[in-house]
């Protein structure tokens, strides 16, 4: 069983998470692991486990949390969310978890570069001259190959890229 | 019937198969598909890392189905929650839809909370007549046993899908998909993600979230598996010689978009389907539709 050092919580978390939208239904977990017998990545790997980060939450604990490479592997199927008998949004909580992270420099190396590529190109993977003479041998019709939109659409993000 | 049809990037790029697969069923039934060059990614990709641009890519497509007065018919079940999420989110007037709306008035465009969102599986189940469908088809399927892959974003979550079906038992692929005659087997695990969110997080824990299922559909027996969304098909069709290596198993499983089985049955060529582009071979699988 692993132990937690208390002294690490924060008891300002929990009212951190409730400020934001979906952030506060997390405290209606009865503890029933309802989420945890549903989620299909438990199943293959144990190291996940959707209960134990609400615990983590509730605790306190914001920087393991935040910082840990579990929150990553929540896969976003929803079925904890259709299941929860308490109508606790897991995934949005997740969202909010991942979001915190990213913007205090925690996110992983390819979450980051997808970001980049989006927010620079439009699309995850930007089409080129290649790839329309492809399409047109397929008889589907050619795409634009750049975006200036997205530019103009986060240009007034102070920061547009994320930095670790 | 038209609608503005939303590609997002895996499919033009990746899973072109799809693609034509859609527009040659959608062709057959008379649906209209109007191609907006100026979509962009849908913002799905951009959630985890921030809600707000996700939110704000998603609102200018939507914007851009809106002002043409056309709702959107999505392929990928990825692109199909983001939207419809947003839409929903952002479908009543408040502080939430005005912040987006002032970004987007740059653009002179304006979210007004119209254009409503459909995967293309979803507007054929709602839309079209049994009959309809039938009488397009010129193949009988009945030699073929398939599982059904539903993935989780074209059923989930429900409450921004209108509960079109049930998500513990769903029937909506499996009510088209038997129309072609094909015997649907079911397996243990059904309703289980296929893994493709974490391949950019931890490869090995994807894989082995798409080889459970893998397993289970080999196990009873199934002669090719049928899915909706390229996001899932990455995993089961692109990556299935991966998961063979590195599992030290074999399946050998076709993976077909559900678009592929009705094209099939509505009498198109391999070609004409993208068939020659999925990554496990469908010769032997199709070998008496095309002697």
């Amino acid at each position: 069983m692993n132990t937690k050092n208390l002294e690490q919580s924060d008891p300002n978390f929990r009212r951190e998470l409730a400020q934001l939208a979906g952030g506060d239904i997390i405290s209606a977990c009865l503890m029933c692991r309802t989420c945890t017998a549903s989620c299909p990545i438990t199943t293959s790997n144990d190291t996940f486990n959707p209960f134990r980060i609400i615990r983590l939450a509730l605790l306190g604990l914001r920087k393991e949390l935040l910082t840990s490479d579990f929150i990553w592997l929540c896969s976003n199927c929803y079925a904890c969310q259709e299941r929860c008998p308490q109508g606790v949004n897991i995934p949005k909580f997740m969202t909010i978890c991942k979001n915190l992270a990213v913007k205090e420099g925690y996110a992983p190396a390819g979450t980051k570069a997808q970001m980049n590529v989006i927010k620079g190109e439009g699309r995850i993977y930007p089409i080129d001259e290649f790839d329309n003479k492809k399409r047109n041998k397929s008889g589907l019709p050619a795409l634009p190959t750049s975006c200036e939109v997205v530019k103009s659409l986060f240009s007034e993000e102070k920061n547009s890229e994320v930095h670790p | 019937m038209r609608f503005a049809l939303f590609l997002g990037c895996t499919i033009p790029a990746r899973s072109r198969n799809y693609e034509i697969s859609a527009r040659r069923v959608a062709e057959k039934l008379g649906i209209e598909m109007v191609d907006v060059e100026e979509f962009v990614c849908c913002g799905f990709p951009l959630k985890d890392s921030d809600k707000w641009s996700y939110q704000l890519m998603a609102a200018y497509n939507l914007c851009l189905a809106q002002e043409r007065n056309l709702d959107i018919c999505t392929l990928c079940s990825s692109c199909a929650s983001a939207l419809t999420e947003v839409a929903h989110s952002l479908s009543k007037k408040g502080p939430e839809r005005d912040k987006v709306n002032e970004r987007l008035s740059k653009f002179g465009l304006k979210y007004k909370g119209g254009a409503k969102v459909r995967h293309f599986a979803r507007i054929l189940y709602e839309e079209i007549q049994p009959n309809e469908i039938k009488k397009t088809f010129q193949r009988d399927l009945s030699d073929l046993r398939v599982a059904i892959h539903y993935g989780c974003h074209y059923l989930k979550p429900s409450e921004i899908y209108d509960h079109f079906d049930d998500v513990d038992d769903p029937k909506s692929i499996e009510t088209l998909l038997a129309m072609t005659g094909a015997s649907i087997v079911h397996y243990s695990g059904e309703k289980r993600c296929c893994g493709g969110p974490l391949l950019p997080v931890d490869e090995k824990i994807a894989l082995s979230v798409a080889k459970d299922k893998l397993d289970a559909v080999s196990d009873v027996g199934a002669d090719a598996l049928c899915l909706v969304c390229p996001f899932c098909s990455v995993m089961y069709d692109s990556n299935q010689k991966s998961i063979e290596t590195e599992f030290s198993v074999k399946y050998q499983l076709p993976v077909l978009y559900l678009t592929q089985f009705l094209g099939l049955a509505m009498g198109y060529d391999k070609k004409e389907l993208g068939l020659n582009m999925n990554v496990v071979k469908t010769e032997k699988l199709l070998k008496k539709y095309f002697e």
